[in-house]
């Protein structure tokens, strides 16, 4: 184990302390910004400003701001991850980061097959994405997947490569691939193309938004019961709900964490499912084959000549 | 105008709990799928990593229809009435006297 140097554990700090940094600022945004209201209420993301723009106005809103600051913590956690990283493993961190990269590699490989290879940083930055964002629940920020906008836009993102991949051969063929069994069910062919990213975007969204609701409601309830049980204490020992210490926690480990995970590995998975089932991939080699060889035939014929 | 206001909140109330009844069939969808998975894996104990993964891709999508009921009961609780009421107090407000 060689000595560390003082440059290497000063930007160690600093990525740690970067880590960290934007939960604490989602944090301080949120004491600084909720309105003080009495009892508990169900609302939705607060929009902060808006944005004046011609068709019509951006609202900046709670989900946007916090998805942005886990985004920066994901970023520093994947520097710190990969700091100082060397040929012979000489920091515990490294043997991780080889592990997750070696996990991921294996379950795209596993489901897309060898074609999408490269599709491995983008399913597991949508997965760290989603679970953090989820996750961000656990310390009191608005989680920003239980926003339909948010996931609403990842389901939009899949859709696009959904589409980019079927019009790999050419519109004709993505056109001919709705009258697929007959052609009388085009019309339904074409909404199912269109249901892929509601159902993905509703699916993650309704899990986060309703474990949201049942610990909101649970804890209305468990205020409500010890307001009857302990409300006849004098002072402050009456006034505090006292049933709402720790019973809620135990909802939270189903709905905020399992959940949550839940959601983003299912997220993934129907990523890499649909992406990788939307490409024809025999057509396609068939197809360029067909291309090279006629490609062969044109240079013979142009040297014959 | 009191009586259409409580009309339109108590009709979506039950619009809502009556949206949730699709509840019912992930509920035994998902059961049936547990029970199977759970046979699998006593059948084959070596198998129990892909079972259990494709069991909970299953349970997700089968929870999907309950999951748009669970939606439109949210519309209906948190955005809709205020939205019919809005509507009611317009034309309300429009109407000749």
């Amino acid at each position: 184990m060689t000595k560390t140097s003082r440059r290497f554990k000063l930007v160690d700090t600093f990525y740690i302390v970067m880590m960290i940094l934007p939960l604490l600022v989602g944090m301080g945004i949120q004491v600084l910004t909720k309105p003080q209201s009495d009892g508990i209420a169900l609302t939705g993301a607060r929009i902060f400003f808006t944005i004046p723009m011609p068709i019509q106005n951006f609202p900046v809103t709670e989900s946007q701001i916090n998805s942005l600051l886990v985004t920066v913590t994901i970023f520093f956690f994947c520097l710190y991850m990969v700091h100082g990283i060397s040929e012979r493993a000489k920091l515990k961190r490294q043997l991780i980061a080889e592990w997750i990269v070696e996990q991921v590699d294996k379950l795209v490989h596993e489901n897309m097959g060898g074609v999408f290879r490269g599709y491995a940083p983008f399913i597991v930055a949508m997965l760290a994405l989603s679970a953090v964002s989820s996750l961000s629940s656990l310390i009191g920020l608005f989680p920003p997947t239980s926003d339909i906008n948010v996931v609403g836009g990842w389901a939009i993102l899949v859709f696009i490569l959904i589409t980019y991949y079927k019009f790999k051969c050419g519109p004709l063929y993505y056109l001919k691939s709705f009258t697929e069994p007959v052609a009388l069910l085009a019309p339904i062919n074409f909404l199912s193309e269109f249901a892929t990213p509601i159902s993905m975007s509703f699916r993650h969204y309704g899990n986060i938004l309703s474990g949201t609701v049942i610990s909101t409601l649970l804890a209305v309830a468990l205020s409500g019961l010890s307001a009857l049980v302990f409300g006849w204490l004098p002072g402050l020992f009456g006034e505090l709900p006292w049933f709402r210490l720790g019973i809620p926690a135990i909802l939270s480990i189903y709905f905020d964490v399992f959940s949550g995970c839940l959601q983003a590995f299912i997220f993934a998975m129907l990523t890499m499912m649909n992406v990788a089932g939307a490409y024809p991939q025999e057509e396609h080699e068939a197809r360029k084959q067909k291309k090279l060889l006629k490609k062969q035939r044109k240079n013979e014929n142009k040297q014959v000549a | 105008m009191e009586l259409a206001i409580g009309l339109i909140l108590g009709a979506c109330a039950l619009g809502a709990g009556l949206a949730m009844i699709a509840g019912i069939g992930p509920g035994i969808g998902e059961g049936n799928a547990v029970a199977k998975a759970c046979e699998a894996i006593g059948r084959q104990p070596e198998s129990k990593g892909s079972v259990t993964t494709t069991m909970l891709m299953g349970c997700a999508i089968a929870e999907t229809t309950g999951l748009y009921a669970l939606v439109i009961a949210i519309i209906l609780i948190f955005v809709a009435p205020q939205m019919l009421v809005d509507i009611l107090v317009n034309t309300m407000s429009q109407l000749p006297k």
